[in-house]
């Protein structure tokens, strides 16, 4: 970065976490040296990922035509690629071609992730640049309530998985009258195979402030809190220099951009507790407590964090709202199908070829997202089956891949959309040990308030374990039935609630693997393309 | 990380971390990451010193120190490396990883008895579509295969 001239080249190497565990640091490092070294200059940018990951370190090179990608780039290749002229975007059998063309990208609709890639996150005369705060000074021109209608009236839900009405739930916070309220933000995305908010907290942090600010004066609250998990260093730290630099510009604190509002904002961590990812667990976690379940109601809008009046959203539903509020409910409410309006962000991961990041309007089907955008499995072996949701999330077999990626849809097959993971599985998979599985991952994780969640789950995979081994399989088979309804209908929350339907997909689908026959099957194999850092 | 060995340095590094956290609202999480950090562990002297400083019951910091995964009642090796189990990362043979660990004489949960590694599990590093991951000191790595652990382990991957 010392290299800063006229001449000098700019070249983009992603910061985010995914690009670095292949290793990004290694290749900038590799691309500095060499500039150190050479004859030629170059500002290397760090921006986020484009969520390409399989290209990964995906290094971008501005070019009068456009910014030039190469990748995945190995930092042994870093010398041949500068020897080939890649400062001049030179043709090179790792070139990509201009980044913002490539099929992959330029076919999603890009709104909570328009500028992930593309900026510096820390650098906010690139987010402003990019539209950044547009929204907070629309929304700081109208009064509160006039917020909350357009933040309704875009149809907003929320993006955490119950896909609550976001203008709904603000209503609640601003109709009541306490002095003190707050703004949370729910960064505990621990469901396996989501990754969006990581992504966008270390890609775009300026966004999520933002978001929490308008958030603030819709609702009247003057504090907030981000609760990150704990596995996720990088998005702390980025989230909390983000910050700082935010209260340097005015963006936070008092008098937020000149407005009368005050807001100031808190990074939280978590530590190592799934259950926190859900939103009253989550505010006893932020009080200090054991993150335990609240009954409902009251309904945190009303009696949330320490008592008070309380917004709790997940990252993505408020890195939407300064879209909604810079472009208008209309905008957003043209996006989707059904009662499921505007973008969803999926995420591919899991056993498959071009995992990353696709956001596009409701209504995509999985076939479109797992065969066209995935590209299949990355072990190259037939898919048999994909989780959606996260770990409390169906299992579905590819005949019911035309499915609709819509709420309602899901809903009626059985199955949730949440946060919008989707796992790939391929024909090696054995179901029986995944739905195993998903009662271990609750007993492991349950805070242990309702009995059906903390025992129940205990139970299951004995049972599971009695019907793979035959023993009295039919009799064992009505229990597990009998206790997934009693999980059910018995929990607080959606823990032990909807930890049967990864089991009861499982079974319903692949009835064959809980006969005892799939153990033969039991290769996994990774395929030769370890990371290189 | 330095591991203190008496009662009174472990009382003082609590209130030390008490006093700078104490205007933060719900303190006790923030506390007991900044115990951890300046002790490697929660060790079981700075629960009375933490009731006491906070004006909660013993039971209570007990209640959360032993609920979250992250607080260590004992002190770590001088390397942790966690294998990510969770669904993303067994499609891809995450169960493998943990198979060579424990051929290695490594079991998951526990430190070897030089206080060279700890092995543990971890559900969900967020690096889904780049599994199997394991971070190691706090640095993720991406498509882990055997091989690779073997040099995470042996530390021969800078870190």
């Amino acid at each position: 970065m010392n290299n800063s001239s006229d001449s000098a080249v700019t070249v983009h190497v992603p910061r985010d976490s995914a690009a670095r565990s292949v290793g990004a640091d290694e290749v900038a490092q590799a691309l500095q040296d060499a500039a150190a070294r050479g004859d030629f200059a170059i500002d290397v940018i760090r921006n986020g990922s484009r969520g390409m990951l399989w290209l990964e370190p995906l290094v971008e090179v501005v070019t009068p035509q456009g910014r030039v990608g190469y990748g995945p780039v190995a930092p042994e290749d870093v010398a041949g690629l500068l020897a080939a002229g890649m400062l001049d975007g030179a043709d090179h059998p790792l070139r990509l071609g201009i980044v913002d063309e490539l099929p992959w990208l330029a076919r999603q609709n890009r709104v909570t992730f328009a500028r992930v890639g593309v900026t510096d996150p820390l650098s906010t005369k690139d987010y402003v640049e990019h539209g950044g705060l547009a929204g907070l000074r629309a929304a700081l021109e109208l009064a509160p309530a006039d917020v909350v209608a357009e933040v309704t009236a875009s149809g907003l839900r929320g993006r955490g998985g119950a896909g609550f009405p976001a203008g709904i739930k603000w209503k609640t916070v601003l109709d009541c009258a306490d002095e003190l309220k707050f703004v949370c933000c729910n960064a505990d995305e621990g469901d396996s195979g989501t990754f969006a908010d990581r992504m966008v907290m270390e890609g775009d942090p300026f966004l999520l402030i933002e978001g929490m600010t308008i958030a603030a004066h819709a609702v009247g609250a003057s504090e907030g809190y981000i609760y990150i998990r704990s596995e996720y260093p990088d998005a702390v730290a980025t989230m909390r220099r983000a910050i700082g630099i935010a209260r340097e510009h005015g963006w936070l604190g008092k008098g937020v951009l000149g407005s009368s509002l005050d807001f100031d904002l808190h990074v939280r961590v978590g530590a190592g507790a799934y259950i926190c990812g859900e939103e009253t667990s989550m505010l006893e976690s932020l009080e200090g407590k054991r993150g335990m379940v609240r009954a409902k109601p009251p309904i945190p809008a009303i009696e949330g964090l320490f008592g008070k009046p309380t917004v709790v959203n997940n990252v993505l539903t408020l890195t939407t709202v300064p879209m909604v509020l810079a472009h208008g409910a209309k905008a957003y409410q043209d996006l989707g199908v059904g009662r499921s309006r505007g973008t969803q962000v999926f995420q591919l991961g899991g056993n498959i070829a071009r995992g990353g990041i696709v956001e596009t309007a409701f209504g995509i089907t999985l076939r479109e997202l797992v065969e066209e955008y995935g590209g299949g499995t990355h072990t190259g072996r037939p898919v048999r089956t994909v989780q959606v949701g996260g770990p409390l999330g169906a299992y579905l077999p590819t005949s019911l891949f035309d499915l609709p990626m819509d709420y309602e849809a899901f809903a009626e097959a059985g199955a949730m959309l949440g946060h919008g993971g989707v796992v790939v599985f391929d024909d090696t998979v054995d179901m029986a040990a995944q739905a195993r599985f998903a009662m271990e991952f609750c007993a492991e994780e349950s805070c242990g308030k309702c009995t059906p969640c903390r025992v129940g789950s205990v139970r299951g995979v004995e049972v599971i374990d009695k019907i793979v081994a035959g023993t009295h399989r039919d009799e064992n088979l009505a229990l597990l039935e009998d206790l997934c309804d009693l999980m059910t209908e018995g929990s607080l929350c959606a823990m032990g609630g909807l930890t049967p339907m990864p089991v009861r997909s499982a079974l319903a689908h692949f009835p064959d693997d809980f006969l005892g026959g799939r153990r033969l099957l039991e290769i996994h194999p990774v395929r030769a393309t370890e990371g290189t850092a | 990380m330095t591991t203190s060995g008496s009662d009174v340095s472990v009382e003082s590094v609590v209130r030390g971390v008490v006093a700078r956290h104490r205007d933060q609202r719900g303190a006790l999480l923030p506390v007991l990451h900044a115990v951890q950090a300046e002790l490697g562990h929660v060790p079981q002297e700075a629960i009375p010193v933490l009731a006491e400083e906070l004006n909660l019951s013993r039971a209570d910091v007990h209640g959360v120190v032993t609920f979250y995964h992250d607080f260590r009642r004992e002190p770590a090796g001088r390397t942790t490396v966690r294998i990510c189990r969770a669904e993303a990362c067994q499609a891809l043979g995450a169960d493998s990883l943990v198979r060579h660990a424990r051929e290695s004489g490594l079991t998951l949960g526990e430190t070897t008895a030089d206080g060279s590694v700890t092995v543990e599990q971890v559900f969900c590093l967020g690096n889904c579509a780049l599994g199997p991951s394991v971070e190691a000191n706090g640095r993720l790595y991406g498509r882990v295969g055997p091989a690779r652990l073997g040099s995470i382990l042996n530390g021969t991957v800078s870190s």
